[in-house]
């Protein structure tokens, strides 16, 4: 099990609010049966979009070419359940993000990938934004352990529930290993649950 | 034990552990399986040698991909027809029952578990579609979950879950004429934002849903997950009992007593303590409709697009973003602009009760699609379908110029054939008006009730229904 404590590297901002996992990544995308090969499809649409308007996405810019950390607004990852969203980010190559807040069931698939998502007060994801847009080369490094997120000279405080916290500081991000060594007592609880037992 | 909510002595009851992270292990009653985020989670199972402990708390159908016009295998989408071969495999090598076109049970997977009477008071309800929300229309805690908790389901029947607050929200009032279910969920989005209810599951509570049908409560709870609450949900009462009994998977005749008893008693308590409260008031609530890329831009038919300035500052990109990428303008009425589709369908709104609003305000009109207009109706399941067509929903549909088609998801999310083309704006009766979430990346939605669609479709345009009802109260 990996234990994830700091993730440094550098890092690129996707402004927005309420970017939701349908622009992350397109439908057509979900017509597969592995998670293989979406990387690229990051954000496609908005990519194109961009493109066609003679302006650049951060995920087309050289500049940000390898950054490993994801800076993000508001409600992240809204929308629909489709992990494929995080795992086209995961693959991309980031392996943290930063914003002020993230949709839940897009929290959970990140938890259960090893992705950290921490959360920062609205004008600090804005500040941290600007920082890595003047600077793309600057290391950041997202502190899952402190939590802390630093660049440069600045830190910025973060957030993060205590269990999800916990999960990743000691390496229990993927749940499964722990839910299957209860599976006795997941019997005993199905059985007081009238519907399974009663009137099943 | 009394002051708790429905959440309360659900959590509870399905709480099996505390696990050494601190978070719960909890028992999931209902797990349902689609096509679009399974293949992964069983093929996570074979990795790790992990086998499937309760496979008859699991039930599988296809809706996602699902062709509505042609659906002779194999699919003419060669990724389609790989992932149906996939989910036929994975069920059967794991023994979950699976729902195919052409069994009579095959549909929307949201449709088809209530209509079964799969979903019941009481249950925890996971899928791996955010829109799992509609089950708690049952009184069941219903939320939606990604891939690789579909495969900790599947290998535990558990989820590892932080607890929720409970927000109520109340809404009393009978509602107007020409104003449904699906105005009452958008209303209350507009008014508590998208993201709003994040880390919140919501009671929907008051006189307005107590007078509520099953299948507007399903469309009520389907869209709290567009406020950002992963699950809402109604407390059981007759009206529940009523739409459960002699359903295929309903507890049987010896122990229905026993198990209404326990429904009432999950119910939340008179004194139930709520970490937060907000109320609403049907009169305030118009006919709304979407004018932007979040279902919390809705606004009455009869109001024009809202200035920046109504919203918090923090929101001002997103809307700028909204005014450009639906191409309007802050002040311009909604009503009167031009639609190129319109759909009626859905989770949210493809039940057999969304489908007699929309003949019976279409014959009250009289007219026909308009020319310009590509109109269709996808029934949310075979089943839906088979009464539509008993009923002769059908060819009120034809004969006034929509297309009818099989059931499925189709352009709610557009992973089939269904989908617009270019800048085509449609009338949807479904729950996302998301940039390009209707299958083309520039394409735009327009979010309504059902019979709002129809009316639009006819008319070419938005359009308030309550004219047309108006008209006809007249005679």
């Amino acid at each position: 099990m990996n234990e994830i404590k700091t993730i440094t590297g550098r890092a690129i901002p996707v402004v927005g609010n309420d970017i939701d996992t349908d622009r992350i990544i397109p439908a057509r995308f979900l017509r597969c049966v592995t998670f293989d090969g979406l990387g690229e499809h990051a954000f496609e649409d908005d990519r194109k979009q961009l493109t066609a308007q003679g302006k650049t996405h951060a995920f087309d810019d050289k500049r940000f070419t390898g950054a490993s950390v994801l800076v993000v607004n508001s409600n992240f990852g809204c929308g629909s359940s489709r992990e494929h969203a995080p795992q086209a980010i995961a693959k991309w190559g980031i392996k943290a993000i930063v914003g002020v807040s993230y949709s839940e069931i897009f929290f959970g698939n990140c938890v259960a990938m090893g992705l950290p998502c921490l959360r920062v007060a609205v004008a600090d994801s804005e500040a941290i934004q600007a920082v890595v847009t003047k600077d793309p080369a600057v290391q950041v490094s997202v502190d899952v352990d402190k939590l802390e997120v630093r660049a440069g000279n600045q830190t910025w405080k973060a957030q993060m529930g205590d269990g999800h916290r916990k999960q990743f500081l000691t390496g229990q991000w993927d749940a499964t290993a722990e839910l299957v060594a209860g599976v006795e007592q997941v019997k005993a609880t199905a059985q007081k649950l009238p519907y399974v037992s009663a009137f099943a | 034990m009394s002051s708790r909510t429905l959440f309360d002595k659900v959590w509870d009851l399905h709480t099996v552990r505390t696990l050494p992270s601190g978070q719960s292990q909890v028992f999931i009653g209902l797990h349902m399986i689609h096509e679009v985020t399974s293949p992964q989670a069983f093929a996570d199972l074979r990795l790790k040698g992990l086998k499937v402990p309760f496979p008859e708390r699991s039930v599988a159908t296809v809706d996602h991909i699902v062709p509505t016009e042609n659906q002779a295998r194999p699919y003419a989408d060669g990724l389609a027809e790989e992932m149906m071969v996939a989910i036929d495999k994975n069920c059967r090598e794991f023994g979950i029952r699976l729902f195919q076109p052409g069994s009579g049970k095959q549909g929307v997977v949201h449709i088809i578990a209530p209509e079964q009477g799969l979903t019941q008071p009481g249950m925890t309800v996971a899928c791996g579609d955010s829109h799992t929300a509609t089950h708690g229309a049952f009184g069941a805690i219903a939320f939606g979950i990604g891939t690789s908790q579909v495969r900790d389901v599947l290998a535990t029947q558990t989820l590892s879950m932080s607890r929720l607050k409970v927000r109520k929200i109340q809404v009393d009032g009978q509602l107007k004429p020409g104003v449904y279910a699906k105005d009452v969920i958008l209303h209350i989005l507009r008014k508590l934002t998208a993201k709003g209810g994040v880390g919140f599951a919501y009671e929907f509570a008051g006189s307005t849903f107590s007078a509520m049908s099953m299948e507007e409560r399903m469309t009520v709870c389907n869209m709290a997950i567009e406020g950002g609450a992963r699950c809402g949900y109604v407390n059981p009462d007759q009206v529940t009992f009523d739409y459960l009994k002699g359903r295929e998977y309903a507890p049987k005749a010896e122990h229905w007593d026993k198990a209404v008893a326990w429904w009432k008693s999950i119910a939340s308590d008179a004194d139930a303590v709520f970490d937060d409260v907000k109320t609403f008031k049907t009169e305030d609530i118009e006919p709304t409709v979407t004018w932007g890329i979040s279902p919390d831009h809705g606004i009455g038919v009869g109001e024009s697009i809202p200035a920046k300035e109504s919203f918090a500052k923090d929101e001002w990109a997103t809307i700028d973003e909204a005014y450009q990428y639906m191409d309007l303008k802050a002040g311009q009425p909604i009503a009167g602009v031009a639609i190129d589709v319109a759909f009626i369908g859905s989770c949210t709104n493809g039940r057999i009760s969304d489908l007699r609003e929309a003949a019976r305000v279409i014959t009250l009109h009289g007219g026909k699609v308009n020319a310009k207009v590509k109109a269709f109706i996808v029934p949310g399941s075979e089943a839906v379908k088979v009464v539509a067509e008993a009923e002769g929903l059908d060819k009120v549909f034809t004969a006034h110029g929509f297309e009818w088609r099989n059931a499925g998801c189709s352009m709610c999310l557009a992973m089939n054939p269904d989908k617009l083309q270019g800048r085509q704006v449609s009338a949807s009766s479904s729950n996302r008006n998301f940039k390009g979430r209707q299958g083309s990346p520039s394409g735009r939605t327009l979010l309504m009730s059902p019979a709002m669609v129809a009316i639009a479709a006819l008319e070419g345009k938005v359009s308030d229904v309550r004219t047309v009802l108006a008209k006809a109260a007249k005679g």
